[in-house]
């Protein structure tokens, strides 16, 4: 930690939040905010003489409530930076001043009340996601009493007690009479594999720590009676299996089965009702202590970050990678990479392992200096732009620039473009060419899928990032529908040109599917937004032409809901059956003369 | 930009249909979608092969790409989003453009996903192989642009995972930027004492 302090490479800031980062992979700028500490951190020697005037005492999260800190304080003892901090919040208050009697005891004249928020603006070329976990709170799961009894604690809250350097010194002592314990009970699995509380996935570091929470407290005192509640013990690391072992052969009690109640008994120890899955029957433990080994849980930041960054999440909430075995610690936004539990629940070693890797597909990615772009970008053909500044307004990233008023024509800076296509699905002229997905392209795409038995046919269009992967993601889990589908994939659903979906009813097909990212997780900012009212239009349209608005579908999946891709799959084909080779003909025929009128530009196919 | 090519008749296209093993072969019956792909417009070469992505198919195909002359491939196996890259730098180490090489997904939309209905599969197969070679008819060689970037990274968050990736990074020669968001680094591992499988501390 404190090579981190003092490497000359790293510039360090604390108390800060990324508030926006512009740009794209090689050249990301990215506004930081950072919190006022009212102290000097590099003039701070940590030497304690603000707090020992302080007031005002308050509970240390840092011990989560056991202990108590002041408003000026340090966060602990190894600290990085190892300076002081004011919380402004709890201060009597620091601008005005109204009791300053930090200041006036630190010699060094640290204390700066005058300090304010600071917002920083860092040019990079690469971002590694490391936001990491928070534990899963058990106030819900009254059962086990959490928030009625002061020695039912969670497993984090218990490293507290037991750490060298927490509230007793390592003493463990019972909270609510500060005697020793004589007997402590854990209770694996809270919050995780539940299909009722928390959630259903295994936290993968919970087992081992309760087996090491027991060793270190054989060690202290051999005489400690210890029961372990659990559904099974998940020791697959390397050198896992030995501890346990070790742990039962120190006479811990693995039982298995999760506790029912808990319940306080006459001589204030809790009374736990467990039914004990070898035997079936309800069996009763009294014990001194309850340890909850709480689940992990992604940071409370990840929202934000995800839809920040474009960023994609697997259904537990976790980051999700670009690919579960070749591309482990990348996001699939170019440039993006992950490290530790901000990925999935993982131990320090796995953590610590990952992190080397993203930071090897960092320098990967910069070693050479200069980056290639991707070529995919929209064009704008001069001649048929008459500027009228639509694909300037809808472009998610502004980098078109057209100047309606003079009539100076759209330019695209295809630095800046990502491609998503939306430009060239909303300009009214056809006067942008989407590169690699251009209008003809796509038509012909059309036609070779339903040249054969259309009718059959459901023609879906799905955005690289979220349907088509959740596609990929329905085959990886096998999970089986209907074969009728034909999936034609656009980087984003924003390319989606109501001409294609036209030119799809005009050709036969029964029902067209539009599906891309769910809103807010669009992987172009907000481009499907775009989709969704572009949907909303042709199906009016639809309508008034007297063709059924249902025969065009919107969805948005994820590339984790492999499961929904199926539904939805189902779904189509199930409203597939309800149209009627009559109806198909009609429309046909109703469109046939729009094609025809349109001539080859199908810019202009909309009728 | 047209789409013809040197030889002046229109495209060269070859079709690669990868068996995967047993992955796509065993529902998608890979010999009739090449058969099929090779009386369309503009192939000049279809084949199935065990393994596009292996040592000996990619040679196989590259193979093709030199003699025959071909100017467009398409392949249809599994996912784009998986071996894209793959096969662009297949047929750019032909001498073609990576961007006239278009991709079936005849695994993870036909073989896994129709297991027990090997005959629609294998109808969407051709279906979706006839699409990628109506498409890399029309597809247009694209060149990447060169720019300049800025040899630094943002690491957000300095729990342990922060850490080790800003110190790999900075001791490589890489300026790091390292955003915590409370008054020190350190993350959960801080809170902890003793760690498993070690027993030892832990900062
Ligand atoms: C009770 C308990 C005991 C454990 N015991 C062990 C053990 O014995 N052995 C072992 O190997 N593993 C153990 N683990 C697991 C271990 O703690 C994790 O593997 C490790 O901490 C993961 O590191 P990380 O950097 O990914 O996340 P964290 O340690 O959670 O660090 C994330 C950091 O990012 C910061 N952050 C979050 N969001 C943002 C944001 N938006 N902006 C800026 N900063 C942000 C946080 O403040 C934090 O400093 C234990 C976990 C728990 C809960
Ligand atoms: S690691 Fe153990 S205690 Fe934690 S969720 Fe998995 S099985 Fe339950
Ligand atoms: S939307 Fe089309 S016509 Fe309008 S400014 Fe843009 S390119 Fe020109
Ligand atoms: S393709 Fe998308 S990102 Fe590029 S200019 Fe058009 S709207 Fe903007």
């Amino acid at each position: 930690m404190t090579d981190v302090g003092r490497h000359p490479r790293i510039k360090l800031l604390t108390l800060s939040e990324v508030m926006e980062v512009k740009g794209y992979v090689g050249n990301f700028q990215v506004r930081i905010r950072k919190r006022a500490r009212y102290v000097d951190e590099n003039q701070c020697t940590a030497c304690g003489e603000c707090a020992r005037v302080c007031p005002v005492v308050r509970p240390d999260e840092f011990n989560l409530g056991l202990s108590s800190r002041k408003a000026i304080y340090s966060p602990f003892p190894q600290a990085v930076p190892a300076a002081y901090v004011v919380n402004a919040g709890e201060c009597l208050g620091h601008n005005p001043a109204v009791c300053a009697r930090c200041v006036e005891a630190c010699d060094k004249h640290c204390i700066n009340f005058h300090m304010s928020d600071q917002e920083v603006v860092e040019e990079v070329g690469s971002i590694v996601v490391a936001t990491g976990l928070e534990t899963y709170d058990p106030t819900e799961m009254d059962e086990y009493g959490y928030s009625r009894f002061e020695d039912v604690l969670t497993s984090l809250e218990f490293e507290r007690l037991i750490n060298a350097g927490g509230p007793t010194g390592g003493e463990l002592i019972r909270p609510s009479d500060r005697r020793k314990p004589r007997s402590v009970g854990f209770v694996q699995c809270v919050g995780s594999r539940s299909a009722r509380k928390g959630k259903s996935y295994c936290s993968a570091i919970c087992c081992m720590n309760t087996v090491k929470s027991t060793l270190s407290l054989k060690e202290h005192d051999p005489d400690l009676d210890i029961k372990v509640f659990y559904i099974d013990i998940r020791a697959f690391g390397k050198g896992f299996e030995d501890l346990y072992q070790r742990s039962r052969r120190l006479g811990v009690k693995y039982l298995r089965g999760l506790p029912g109640k808990v319940e306080p008994t006459a001589d204030g120890r809790l009374r736990v009702a467990v039914e004990n899955a070898a035997g079936g029957k309800v069996e009763f433990h009294d014990l001194d202590m309850l340890v909850l080994a709480v689940g992990i849980q992604p940071a409370g930041g990840t929202h934000r970050l995800q839809k920040m960054l474009g960023l994609q999440l697997t259904s537990d909430g976790f980051f999700l990678e670009a690919h579960p075995k070749l591309q482990p610690v990348d996001a699939a936004t170019r440039g993006v990479f992950y490290a530790g539990c901000a990925e999935g629940p993982k131990d320090i070693k796995d953590s610590v392992t990952q992190a080397s890797a993203a930071a090897v597909r960092a320098i990967r990615l910069m070693h050479q200096g200069h980056i290639l772009t991707e070529p995919i970008t929209s064009e704008v053909i001069t001649e048929h732009c008459k500027a009228c500044g639509r694909c300037a307004e809808v472009c998610p990233y502004h980098a078109i620039t057209v100047d309606p008023k003079k009539k100076l024509p759209a330019v695209v800076n295809t630095a800046a473009c990502a491609g998503c296509g939306t430009c060239a699905a909303e300009c009214p002229f056809g006067a942008i060419t989407m590169n690699h997905f251009t209008d003809r392209q796509i038509l012909d795409q059309i036609d070779a899928l339903l040249a054969e038995h259309s009718a059959e046919k459901v023609l879906a269009f799905a955005c690289n990032w979220c349907s088509y992967a959740g596609a990929d993601n329905a085959g990886v889990s096998r999970v089986q529908y209907p074969a009728n589908v034909r999936l034609i994939r656009t980087m984003c659903s924003g390319r989606v040109d109501e001409a294609f979906i036209w030119h799809a009813f005009a050709h036969g097909a029964p029902v067209v599917l539009v599906s891309g990212c769910h809103i807010g997780d669009c992987h172009y900012i907000n481009a499907n937004h775009w989709t969704e009212k572009r949907v909303e239009r042709v199906r009016k349209k639809m309508a008034k032409r007297g063709i059924r608005p249902e025969r065009l579908q919107l969805a948005w999946i994820s590339a984790a809901e492999g499961a929904r891709f199926a539904r939805v799959m189902q779904d189509m084909e199930d409203l597939r059956r309800e149209v009627s080779a009559e109806e198909i003909a009609a429309t046909v025929d109703l469109l046939a003369g729009n094609q025809a009128a349109a001539g080859t530009d199908p810019g202009k196919a909309e009728p | 930009m047209s789409t013809a090519t040197e030889h002046g008749n229109g495209p060269r296209i070859g079709v690669y249909v990868c068996h995967c093993g047993l992955n796509i072969g065993r529902t998608v019956d890979c010999r009739k979608v090449a058969e099929t792909a090779a009386g369309l417009d503009g192939v000049v070469v279809a084949r199935d092969v065990a393994y596009a992505c292996s040592e000996p198919g990619q040679q196989e195909i590259k193979q093709d790409l030199l003699e025959l002359g071909l100017d467009r491939v398409v392949v249809a196996s599994c996912s784009p989003r998986l071996h894209e890259p793959t096969f662009r730098q297949l047929v750019q180490s032909a001498g073609i453009n990576p961007y006239l090489m278009e991709m079936a997904n005849l695994r993870e939309q036909c073989s896994w996903v129709h297991q027990h209905d090997p005959e629609a599969a294998t109808a969407k197969a051709i279906d979706l192989t006839r699409g990628a070679v109506a498409r890399v008819r029309l597809l247009q060689p694209l060149k990447p642009e060169v720019l300049p970037l800025t040899q630094r990274t943002l690491v957000i968050g300095g729990g342990v995972a922060g850490i080790q990736a800003a110190l790999d990074l900075a001791d490589s020669g890489y300026d790091v930027v390292l955003v915590e968001k409370n008054p020190s680094i350190g993350g959960t591992m801080a809170q902890i004492d003793k760690t498993f499988p070690t027993m030892d501390c832990s900062i």
